[in-house]
């Protein structure tokens, strides 16, 4: 039997807000163990949250980028389980009035295909602290919790189940990353998980309309995995059936380097979160002017960018896709294109020289590249007008990387400005000449590639600094007349 | 001295330069040392502090410029307000050791208006009782008769108001807690609206119910401690943004024209016939001051009990699931972090909390939300309709605050006995509103009475001035108890 393959994501972004969704503290990755940290956070007796506005505003700024339909009026809910990362065993989230619910997201796919998937809901919640066994899970004899991550403002985003294949899951996460960041509302690092996904997969006969018991997947930390994980339970579900098995309703874990996944330990007991809403916060009401001033400011979407790349500025797809991967190459390559407007040009410039040096989706990398995109404009120009040849330029390039300077001040200090002077280089043609007596006798016999031999001498005799084209017609017209 | 002094007569007698905080700081302290043994009304005495704060009010009133009318003033302050250095327990083994690295809003205002803080009282554990017989560390004994209750949870600064081992205190009222224990004392106890003060710094026992407010001597009292803290705070998102009026400028404003409503569901059979008669009584008094009374009716009052037995021990199971061992407090060692866990909350808690956490754990979860806290909400809605429907004929309601007066220790072993003692004042905790409790009469035996006055949302200042009005007309409140 052939099988249709069904799958959902749900994707936790930290919001980058300066402080945490329900106290002031600092959300800053990397700091020393519970030094961000403040009774509320810790979920000390007698503390209360107060809700992060701006933590408000990015999430309704990504449900309006989704589409999405904002609740004008929505709550915090309490979900209790126990877990020493939790500080006060229950966690504040939204549940059954979220932010926003039913968006979509157009997923440009590798053939050329857009796959439109349905956001089911987006919600806002806190983090949870991060728990260092001493060893192993299973055989570790302390365990340590530090609380900095606690409180740090999460939002949560759950796509229908439209999802149909492994590579459609990853290429859906990539769009959705290059939204998160282009809306300024998450760095994109899965690493160092700021954009973590757990992915629900089943099977069904093809053609069949009711879905197949779902596994639920976690612990898929980058886009790579997301893929690899999903193709593997693909094959296991697929297998499975084919051996007339029952698929098992569970949540397993994916392991990265074993390349395969494996049940959690089966619990106790199942989780009843207890959710009921949280009384120390009251309903959000979201105005509505409030909303459309958000909707209002909301950038160009990288999909729109794309397209307009190809509409307006004449660019392959590829090149396109390329330069919108991140908002800060997508701006970067724009205001290099509007200082220098030969869009093809500074697009070749762009993907093989700088993406050489850069990740094309590291914001910030791209946004501190050491030259900047005036500077990228600067060299170019000097290709166009003459003053260096294409291969100069690379060289001066990477100097261009090293030092942070202008293209024009290291090619003038370095020399590198090719010969345009007609009188200087019709002295080193002449030179040519006369010192290859057989070169010449050969072109008047009809050889015209003696020419090219001659433009060679010339060149070199000029370090590489003559114009090649000013060479070539000069020895011609010598040639031609004497 | 006399330590039955209200405290505007008191700080008077600052300003006059005939006695000073610290004198009168002393004073209190001594007579803690000497009686509390005996009432039990404080959890820790922070006598050391005291001293500093009191000697600082000394220097301001001598310069000539006090902090407020709080400035130098003794209070006892209920152990569920956490204290930065100083240990805070709810009434809790599983919090016995725990000192909070911050104050609460409440204790941090009173700081900054001079107040004294003399030490923290006793209660029933995480404020669940009405008998302050299920602290876990003691229990606190009327002044009145040292063989009776003071009342709960909030018994500790009830009592030591009433005993003359503070001036003035500051308690919680979720179903009654200040009310019930200022009735059951025949002290003044003033349950504000709902964000009225401040509850950041409270250590939870349900978040929409928590009222924080004080206890006085007098009206007068009642309304100065309300208003050295009342008053919108940023870090409660509850807490209500509008100004605090002066609440003693319009006390002896008067009843004249005022439409009181006495509200028959108040007035039930097995209630103590003492207590009908002086709560009559005093419907008459005002009556004779100018008030104009009507009956009124409350059609879900007979509901409330059962919905607030349903709301507050699911806020309880939620709030209190952070006591588990892993971060402060209590921690009893297991083989593993759920046996670690079990066995500190199994030696944490007392069996009020245990039973609570329980009822709300069931209430909650999956398949019975709807049938009980989805219910229990709808039935809250319906108390706070009857009182608003009330409020459109009359300005404030008159009634017992309970049924029976001050009770004997271990005289209410089962659990629903002692929670029908909160039946007349749930009511005004699940609509939010303020209420007072005023001494009305003492029964044959010699044990005070309460009257409960009920007003409007926000409407502190309309309470207090028929309360004022009803103290004038009469001297219970000048009564006090010998303690020796």
């Amino acid at each position: 039997m052939r099988y249709e393959v069904v799958i959902g994501l749900e994707v936790h972004a930290q919001l980058t807000t300066r402080t945490k969704m329900f106290c002031g503290c600092p959300t800053s990755f990397g700091a020393a163990p519970n030094t961000q940290t403040c009774p509320v956070c810790q979920g000390m007796p007698g503390t209360l949250p107060v809700l992060n506005r701006r933590a408000v505003e990015y999430g309704t700024r990504t449900a309006l980028a989704f589409e999405c339909r904002i609740n004008p009026g929505c709550r915090f809910a309490r979900k209790h389980y126990y877990y020493p990362d939790m500080p006060k065993n229950f966690q504040i989230s939204q549940y059954e009035e979220p932010l926003a619910e039913d968006g979509a997201l157009d997923v440009d796919l590798l053939g050329g295909e857009t796959r439109r998937i349905g956001i089911q809901r987006l919600h806002l919640e806190e983090d949870v602290g991060k728990l260092v066994h001493e060893g192993t899970l299973e055989t570790a004899q302390a365990s340590l919790v530090d609380y900095n991550r606690a409180g740090v403002p999460l939002m949560e985003t759950v796509s229908r189940p439209e999802i149909r294949s492994p590579e459609e899951a990853a290429a859906y996460l990539r769009a959705f990353r290059a939204v998160l960041v282009y809306l300024g509302v998450n760095d994109g690092n899965m690493e160092e998980g700021s954009l973590r996904c757990d992915a629900n997969i089943s099977l069904k006969p093809a053609g069949a309309r009711e879905l197949g018991t779902k596994v639920e997947i976690k612990n898929l930390n980058s886009f790579r995995n997301v893929q690899r994980a999903l193709e593997f339970e693909v094959k296991r579900q697929t297998d499975a059936l084919a051996r007339g098995e029952r698929i098992v309703q569970e949540t397993r874990l994916w392991d990265a380097d074993g390349g395969s996944t494996r049940s959690m330990r089966s619990k106790e007991y199942a989780h009843d979160y207890r959710y009921f809403p949280e009384p120390d916060l009251v309903p959000l009401k979201l105005e509505r002017a409030w909303v459309e001033e958000i909707r209002a400011a909301l950038p160009e979407l990288p999909r729109a960018r794309r397209q307009r790349f190809v509409s307006e500025l004449g660019l392959p797809p590829y090149d396109a896709g390329v330069l919108t991967q991140s908002r800060a190459l997508a701006e970067y390559y724009e205001s290099a294109v509007r200082e220098f407007p030969q869009p093809k040009l500074v697009s070749n410039w762009v993907m093989s020289e700088l993406l050489r040096e850069l990740p094309a989706d590291d914001e910030r990398a791209i946004a501190e590249a050491p030259i900047t995109p005036s500077r990228l404009a600067g060299l170019l120009r000097l290709i166009d007008d003459g003053t260096i040849s294409g291969k100069i330029a690379k060289t001066v390039f990477e100097k261009m990387l090293a030092t942070r300077e202008e293209a024009s001040a290291i090619v003038r200090r370095e020399g590198l400005t090719q010969v345009a002077d007609a009188a200087a280089l019709e002295a080193l043609v002449e030179a040519a000449i006369a010192g290859n007596p057989r070169a010449v006798d050969d072109f008047r016999k009809g050889k015209t590639a003696a020419a090219k031999a001659l433009v060679g001498q010339v060149m070199k005799a000029s370090g590489g600094k003559a114009n090649p084209a000013m060479v070539s017609k000069l020895v011609e017209e010598k040639l031609t007349k004497s | 001295m006399d330590l039955h002094r209200p405290i505007h007569e008191l700080t008077a007698a600052f300003s006059r330069g005939e006695t000073s905080p610290t004198a009168v700081t002393e004073a209190y302290l001594g007579r803690i040392e000497k009686l509390d043994g005996k009432l039990g009304a404080y959890i820790t005495v922070t006598a050391e502090q005291a001293r500093a704060a009191a000697a600082a009010a000394d220097r301001r009133y001598r310069a000539g410029s006090p902090l407020g009318p709080l400035d130098g003033v003794p209070v006892s302050i209920k152990d569920v307000f956490c204290t930065r250095g100083v240990p805070t327990t709810s009434g809790s083994r599983i919090l016995e050791r725990y000192v909070p690295p911050y104050d609460a809003t409440l204790v941090s205002r009173l700081a900054a208006g001079g107040a004294v803080m003399l030490g923290k009282g006793n209660l029933d554990e995480f404020a669940m009782g009405s008998s302050t017989e299920h602290s876990a560390f003691h229990v606190t004994r009327n002044p009145w008769d040292l063989a009776r209750v003071p009342g709960g949870s909030s018994g500790g600064p009830a009592a030591a108001v009433a005993g003359g081992l503070a001036a003035g205190g500051y308690g919680t009222d979720t179903g009654g807690s200040i009310r019930q224990p200022a009735a059951f004392c025949g002290v003044v106890g003033l349950k504000p609206t709902f964000g009225r003060i401040s509850r950041f710094g409270l250590i939870a026992f349900a978040s929409s119910l928590d009222h924080p407010g004080p206890f006085g001597l007098d009206v007068t009292d009642a309304a100065l401690l309300l208003g050295g803290v009342a008053g919108h705070d940023s870090l409660d998102a509850t807490s209500i943004p509008a100004p605090v009026p002066d609440y003693t400028a319009d006390l002896a404003r008067g009843v004249r024209g005022v439409r009181l409503g006495v509200p028959d569901e108040y007035f039930i059979p097995g209630m103590d016939p003492e207590i009908e008669a002086a709560v009559r009584a005093a419907v008459e008094v005002l009556k004779g001051l100018g008030a104009s009374v009507e009956r009124v009716s409350l059609p879900a009052t007979p509901h409330a009990l059962a919905t607030y037995y349903v709301i507050a021990p699911a806020e309880a199971s939620s709030n209190l699931a952070r006591y588990d061992g892993v971060k402060y407090g209590l921690r009893v060692p297991g083989r593993d972090l759920v046996d670690m866990e079990s066995r500190t909350r199994a030696a944490g808690f007392g069996a009020e909390v245990k039973r609570r956490i329980m009822l709300g754990t069931y209430v909650l979860s999956a398949g019975y939300y709807d049938a009980y806290y989805g219910q229990a909400q709808k039935v809250r809605t319906l108390v706070r309709r009857d009182f608003d429907a009330a409020f459109g004929r009359v300005d404030l309601i008159v009634a017992p605050t309970t049924p029976n007066v001050a009770f004997k220790h271990g005289d209410k072993e089962d659990p629903v006995q002692m929670y029908l003692n909160d039946v007349f004042t749930i009511p005004a905790d699940m609509a939010g509103i303020p209420a007072i409790s005023v001494p009305c009469g003492f029964t044959a035996g010699g044990l005070p009475i309460g009257l409960q006055l009920i007003g409007k949302a926000l409407d502190e200042p309309g309470v207090l001035r028929a309360a004022y009005a009803y103290e004038q007309a009469t001297d219970w409140h000048r009564r006090h108890p010998e303690l020796a």
